[in-house]
């Protein structure tokens, strides 16, 4: 396949001028500097034994959702999401600006559907005792189901609950698909500003990964990580990964409107690229990442790399083969800290990018298997690479504005 | 020579091939005849026990099967379906290969209840039933294809695959104004001159228990159940609320400048994309009516046209009782003394409202109004509601001089989008 890439006919350059933060490691940018530069991880082996997840650590919702009464009308992933959008329009310097919000672009990259675990859990015991009548599905879930339920299990329901909460309206698009979906979400926003269509926009996702019901889905493919938690490189041939709870979201804008508004960039958001190989070969993930990484732009001297590799087989051994080949980079498994945010986890990437580049450093390195090493230097570019535990790679650039 | 970019300097964005199916029937011919008929595809539901649903009819795709059935397996299915149609009409690559991206709009999956179930009767009688139980059951691949199946992703690898579209393919959900954004993403790319041809298709098979349920228990569909083909009333009076409705529609979008190189068939133009979100409420629309006047008022501005040049709206018309009302007063601010006289009609009240393949299914009948210089009738129109003077070519197809057609999607979540689609270029 070719890659889709955001460059086209692209003019404009798109800074990212806003970061929030809401995850297991705690809220905002200082608390997640701090955390990981003392390589502090959150992870649960109890919880939900013998599975591992990253709790989301305690967060005051009522400081970006101020109305009770929103909080009730969302499950946690929105709750999670809305916070941290609320926290990325705060660092953008734009939250309760009327004018901005009303004609912002907001993609967000989003899953859904979570359940009411003990309607389900009721209605299967009562079937397993042989109440098995026609309608009998029908009766509980009329007379169990909370009516707004189905609102909290709305996919678009994140943006909707942003647009509500935070009065976020220029338009409201949510990709849904993994990974991908956080990816592409970055993609077109960035492509659309790039090519003038929009002047800014608000991208993210939120995940939360303490959900029995999420969990059920990837145990599905023998997806998550059991027993004691190991580092995202060290688990060897017990692969998988551990769901994280978080939510990432950036504020990207023209150079040129950014500058109009005073505002102070946090780095440049220079490309985004993307492909969907069908991985039917052994070595077609390397390949793609290879591929995509000849089109991510140029790359000097001061780079590093933040990936979103989730443990999962065999893309996370493809990632490495290829991050093999390009030694002189020094990488960061996001997931070795923060979980598998699933769509979450490209915002995520670009997040701790655009921080780490504003910060002049790059955080140390928490992996006992070698794959992470030390930088010493300042990183003025660092490409995120986000490959999905099932299907999509994807990439970005994202570099410090001299 | 003809220009082959728009007075924005953009490339004009063209249609060369489109695929529907809806409760009607499968593909644009039959369709076409049975909505300009006046028929109804509602029926009363039989693809489960409706025991106990105050709603039982709605407007299923039965006559595709889908073995083993889910509502993710039909709305594939249903996908497939369309942009095989649309393709072909198109004429466009070779077979498995498109020469651009897919854009999806497909409702949200999720694990549906006979897999719920399945992995109920897999832990067995013997042992309380909860999801600690079910995930000692779920894994050692037993179950492996429910992962594959039920990724929200899933729907659109496939469709990737079958089709041969290129690079990273987008699945979306902007709920029921879903098949509008997925042709507004395809318009983009081509105007930014990412592609010269994208794939737009959107599917919905959601009609089981639990969805309508959901919708249910939201007071948002019409318990007119008999008879079933009465049911969806949109601008009556007596109108009651949505139904439910399965379908898909595709649209093969190209550059001018590319369908002409090749000697495609030009079947209309993309002309505008408006959206605009509305942070009122979850189900509602503020009701000043705001966000979908400058949704309208921004298709009109993106086609770089004024209202006057609109000859017929093809209306989101769900004929629940707000969205109905809501319609009206934002296509009346804009369109000022015209809403009460150009014809504004709703497919729905045929074919049901089929979620998040209504904007693309309403944008084919659209591009099929445009084609045919007909106007399909909103039928069940026998009690008009006096708040809502328009035009809403009652009960019978009208023929009529259509140039340029507003068709327009609104949805929970504060969603609205707005295309606009002509016969020829502006």
């Amino acid at each position: 396949m070719t890659e889709t890439t955001s460059s086209g006919r692209a003019t404009a350059e798109v800074w990212i001028t806003g970061i929030g933060l809401a995850t297991s490691l705690g809220e905002g940018l200082d608390a997640h500097w701090d955390a990981l530069n003392q390589r502090r991880i959150n992870v649960d082996e109890q919880g939900f034994a013998p599975y591992v997840v990253h709790p989301l650590a305690p967060v005051n919702f009522d400081i970006q959702i101020p109305k009770k009464g929103d909080q009730r009308q969302m499950e946690a992933w929105q709750r999670i999401g809305t916070y941290a959008a609320g926290l990325a329009l705060e660092s953008a310097g734009i939250k309760g600006n009327k004018e901005i919000l009303a004609r912002m672009d907001m993609i967000v990259a989003a899953g859904g559907g979570e359940r009411d675990l003990a309607v389900d859990s009721n209605i299967l015991n009562s079937e397993a005792k042989g109440n098995s009548a026609p309608g009998f599905l029908n009766e509980r879930l009329m007379n169990d189901l909370r009516p707004t339920l189905f609102l909290a299990q709305l996919s678009n329901l994140l943006a909707g609950n942003i647009a509500i909460v935070h009065g976020v309206t220029g338009s409201s698009r949510t990709f849904m698909g993994e990974e991908a979906a956080g990816v592409d979400a970055a993609r077109i926003a960035l492509a659309r500003i790039a090519a003038g269509q929009s002047d800014i926009a608000l991208i993210g996702g939120s995940q939360n990964g303490e959900r029995k019901d999420l969990l059920v889905l990837y145990e599905f493919g023998n997806f998550n990580l059991t027993g004691k938690f190991t580092p995202v490189w060290a688990r060897g041939e017990k692969s998988g990964f551990a769901l994280g709870s978080g939510g990432a979201f950036l504020v990207i804008e023209s150079r040129a409107h950014a500058e109009a508004r005073g505002a102070k960039p946090y780095a440049r958001l220079t490309n985004v690229v993307a492909d969907m190989t069908r991985r039917k070969q052994p070595g077609e993930i390397a390949a793609t990442l290879e591929r995509l990484w000849s089109k991510v732009g140029k790359l000097g001297n001061d780079c590093a790399i933040i990936t979103g590799a989730t443990g999962a087989e065999p893309a996370t051994s493809e990632e490495r083969t290829f991050l093999s080949k390009h030694p002189d980079f020094a990488v960061r498994a996001s997931g070795t800290t923060f979980g598998h945010t699933m769509e979450t986890q490209f915002p995520l990437g670009l997040a701790l990018a655009a921080l780490s580049i504003e910060r002049g450093a790059l955080f140390p390195p928490n992996d006992p298997a070698g794959v992470e090493v030390e930088m010493s230097k300042p990183p003025t570019q660092i490409v995120v690479i986000g490959t999905g535990h099932w299907r999509g790679e994807g990439m970005a650039l994202v570099e410090a504005i001299k | 020579m003809t220009a082959t970019r728009d007075k924005f300097g953009r490339p004009i964005v063209v249609v060369t091939g489109m695929g529907v199916v809806t409760s009607l029937g499968s593909g644009k011919a039959d369709n076409w005849k049975k909505l300009t008929a006046g028929e109804s595809g509602i029926r009363t539901i039989t693809r489960f026990p409706t025991d106990g649903l105050k709603t039982t009819m709605a407007g299923t795709v039965d006559f595709i099967p889908v073995e083993p059935f889910s509502s993710t397996d039909l709305s594939e299915r249903l996908g497939e379906l369309v942009a095989e149609e649309a393709i072909a009409q198109a004429g466009i690559g070779t077979k498995g290969d498109f020469p651009g991206p897919l854009f999806l709009a497909v409702a949200p999956v999720e694990v549906e209840w006979p897999q719920r179930q399945e992995l109920g009767r897999a832990i067995g009688a013997s042992s309380e039933v909860d999801y600690d139980a079910m995930l000692r059951v779920s894994g050692g691949g037993r179950f492996a294809q429910y992962h594959r199946r039920f990724l929200f992703g899933s729907v659109a690898d496939h469709l990737a695959e079958k089709f041969g579209t290129k690079g990273s393919p987008i699945s979306l959900s902007t709920a029921c104004a879903s098949g509008a954004s997925a042709i507004q993403l395809g318009v983009e790319a081509i105007r930014r001159g990412e592609a010269d041809a994208t794939l737009c298709v959107a599917t919905d098979g959601s009609v089981n228990p639990e969805a309508l349920v959901r919708f249910s228990l939201l007071s948002a569909l019409s318990t007119h159940n008999d008879p079933p083909q009465a049911a969806v009333r949109p601008f009556s009076k007596n109108r009651d609320g949505f139904v439910m409705a399965e379908g898909a529609g595709a649209l093969v979008l190209e550059s001018y400048e590319a369908a002409t190189a090749r000697g495609a068939q030009i079947l209309g133009i993309l002309a505008g994309c408006g959206e605009l979100a509305d942070s009122f409420h979850r189900t509602r629309s503020s009701p000043d009516g705001k966000p979908i006047i400058g949704c309208v008022r921004n298709a009109l501005s993106d086609a770089g046209i004024v209202s006057d040049q609109i000859d017929y709206i093809n209306a989101h018309g769900t004929g629940t009782p707000e969205n109905d009302k809501m319609e009206y007063l934002g296509i009346s601010t804009v369109f000022g003394e015209r809403a009460t006289q150009i014809p504004v009609s709703s497919n729905k009240s045929m074919v049901g409202h089929t979620l998040s393949a209504a904007g693309a299914v309403e944008a084919v009948f659209s591009l099929l109004t445009l084609e045919h210089q007909r106007i399909p009738p909103t039928i069940n129109y026998d009690i008009p509601d006096p708040a809502i003077p328009f035009d809403v070519v009652p009960n019978k197809a009208r023929d009529a001089r259509v140039t340029a057609v507003m068709s327009n999607s609104f949805g929970f979540g504060g969603q609205n989008a707005s295309l606009v689609l002509t016969r020829e270029p502006l």
